[in-house]
């Protein structure tokens, strides 16, 4: 369970979060959602350690994550911002192997080599396995990316914006392969999506944000509702069943 | 296959050390040994030291083409030992040990780097142009104040920092030399203990501690590894600007991979190779006087603008 309490976070005199309070549940799929600078991303950095609140704690699977060293806590938790610049002239294969750094600390052995193959080919990668990662297209690295991620075989996953770059086919399958992994080897993904239908099919729990602070955090059913959606993004939203699916009509 | 390139690396070092050590000697073999073989450690030392700490800079900043002297570290070297020089006195300076004023220009050079550079690293190091940008005001900010206060001492005692700030590969300050060698090897062992956390934060802050490395303390590190590094060379040779970017450039392109393992170790014998490999054929088979870090320099500054010229900054 990742357990966010009360969590402020401020950018010089502007409040980014405004005391956040949260629990998403273990061994489900969970999606934040909500309009542009809602600060999404910025939670999300906050769980992951990536920058330090300014009051509040952050618990993942127990551990505070402003107190437990960085090395242990790459072992619990991966997370893929939104926006990546790799500098080193790096191939896909050796990108994908640096998941396994906080296992073997630059020592990979003939098992973590299998679990590069495994991400790669989820991926759909073998193909592209040995090109330099600037030798690929901007959907390509994201799924390098992405595989990387995986490969740390964490039990928390969490990816800003994943789908960005990602065509219908590798959309559809980021999402079916996540939420396996929730379901059946109980691993925790949280996503940032701004495609909410993706969210209505794929997620088991949806944090909603607006404006610094949480709009409503729920199962999916209970949010995926007309009124809710449509004060969210200030946009009307149409909610219809199709396959006993919500399904969101915004245009 | 790395593997094997720095052994041929290693091997076509040894064949210029040779060289270096007995072209041309005559007379009092015993004599010339150690005196040639003083310089040549001193080319080694230094050489290396200013590969390996621009390679360093290179990977916490996140681009290939920025260099410790092209942000001002070797300037800002130089403008604490004249600002020893404005405190102290000529008579001051001159009474106190060399090593010793050499270690308080050390201490002073770490800390000064971290807070610096430490600060400007923080978040902007995607920001290219931002660096280069303050790389040259840093510099021009250096070197006009170490001119303000050459200004305001005795141009007498000036002259003893000149002395010693005038240093060149053919004029290796040499009574430093076995300090300077402990001191680089005990950097070179810190970075080389660091060569996998270096290769993640080459991938950048965010990856890198996704990787669980602690990113903020090891940028501090690495700053205070360089910082050695470059005063160590700059005591020994001078300031030099561009012969580390051209060392790590070659190596880019010699070394296959990114492993700071091979990396480090092949910016290191390179920049043995080319400083005693270039110094034997100008001292010895052209009997040349220009100096050859003015075509060491020259090349590097081709490299430079080559890397900018076709966009090759990372
Ligand atoms: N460096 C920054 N300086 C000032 N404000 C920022 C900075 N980064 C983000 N913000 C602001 O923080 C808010 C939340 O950003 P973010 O978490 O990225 O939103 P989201 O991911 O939900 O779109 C936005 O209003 C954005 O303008
Ligand atoms: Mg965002």
């Amino acid at each position: 369970m990742i357990e966010i309490d009360r969590i402020g976070f401020a950018i010089g005199k502007s409040e980014i979060l405004n005391g956040v309070s949260a629990q998403l549940p273990r061994a489900k799929m969970t999606a934040i959602i909500g309009p542009n600078g809602a600060g999404k991303s910025t939670l999300l950095s906050l769980i992951a350690r990536l920058i330090p609140p300014a009051s509040g704690t952050i618990r993942v699977g127990g551990y505070d994550v402003q107190q437990t060293a960085s090395d242990t806590l790459a072992r619990i938790l991966a997370v893929l911002r939104q926006e990546n610049v790799i500098a080193s002239r790096l191939r896909v294969r050796e990108l994908v192997g640096f998941g396994r750094f906080p296992h073997t600390r630059g020592q990979p052995d003939a098992q973590d080599g299998e679990k590069i193959q495994w991400a790669l080919d989820l991926m759909a990668l073998s193909p592209f396995a040995d090109r330099f990662l600037d030798q690929l297209s901007g959907g390509q690295r994201q799924r390098a990316l992405i595989a990387m991620i995986l490969c740390q075989d964490t039990d928390y996953i969490l990816l800003d914006e994943p789908l960005n770059n990602l065509d219908l086919f590798h959309s559809r399958k980021l999402m079916q392969v996540l939420q396996d992994m929730a379901h059946r080897l109980g691993k925790t993904p949280v996503l940032v999506i701004h495609d909410i239908n993706y969210a209505a099919k794929y997620a088991d729990n949806i944090l909603a944000m607006k404006q610094g602070g949480v709009f409503a955090n729920g199962p999916t059913q209970a949010i995926f509702e007309n009124h809710l959606l449509s004060d969210l993004f200030d946009t009307p939203i149409r909610i219809h069943q199709i396959d006993g699916q919500p399904v969101a009509m915004h245009h | 296959m790395p593997g094997r390139r720095l052994l041929a690396m290693a091997a076509i070092l040894l064949i210029a050390c040779a060289a270096y050590l007995s072209w041309g000697a005559r007379g009092d073999w015993a004599f010339i040994l150690s005196f040639r073989g003083t310089k040549l450690a001193a080319l080694i030392v230094t050489g290396t030291a200013i590969a390996v700490s621009t390679k360093l800079f290179q990977t916490i900043s996140g681009n290939r083409i920025l260099t410790p002297s092209i942000m001002g570290f070797d300037a800002l070297f130089v403008l604490l030992e004249t600002t020893l020089l404005f405190a102290l006195g000529g008579f001051g300076y001159t009474m106190l040990d060399s090593t010793i004023r050499f270690a308080v220009t050390l201490v002073l050079m770490t800390l000064a780097a971290i807070l610096l550079f430490g600060t400007l690293m923080h978040g902007t190091r995607r920001d290219l142009h931002r660096m280069i940008l303050v790389g040259i005001i840093f510099g021009v900010l250096f070197r006009s104040l170490s001119s303000l206060l050459a200004r305001m001492i005795d141009p007498n005692e000036y002259a003893v920092l000149q002395a010693n700030l005038f240093a060149s590969f053919n004029q290796i300050e040499l009574d430093l030399l076995g300090v300077s060698t402990v001191l680089i090897a005990v950097a070179l062992f810190a970075a080389w203990r660091l060569r996998d956390t270096l290769d993640a934060m080459e991938l950048g802050r965010e990856i890198a501690i996704n990787l669980g490395i602690d990113y903020d303390r090891h940028v501090l590190i690495v700053l205070g590894i360089i910082a050695v590094l470059v005063s160590v060379a700059t005591a020994l040779v001078g300031p030099v600007v561009f012969f580390g970017l051209l060392i790590t450039s070659l190596t880019y392109q010699i070394m296959p991979g990114f492993r700071h393992r091979d990396h480090l170790i092949a910016n290191g014998l390179l920049a043995g190779i080319v400083l005693v490999a270039g110094q034997t054929l100008m001292e010895r088979a052209f009997h040349l006087h220009t100096p050859l870090s003015v075509i060491i320099e020259m090349l590097g500054g081709l490299a430079f603008l080559i890397l900018i010229l076709r966009g090759h900054t990372r």
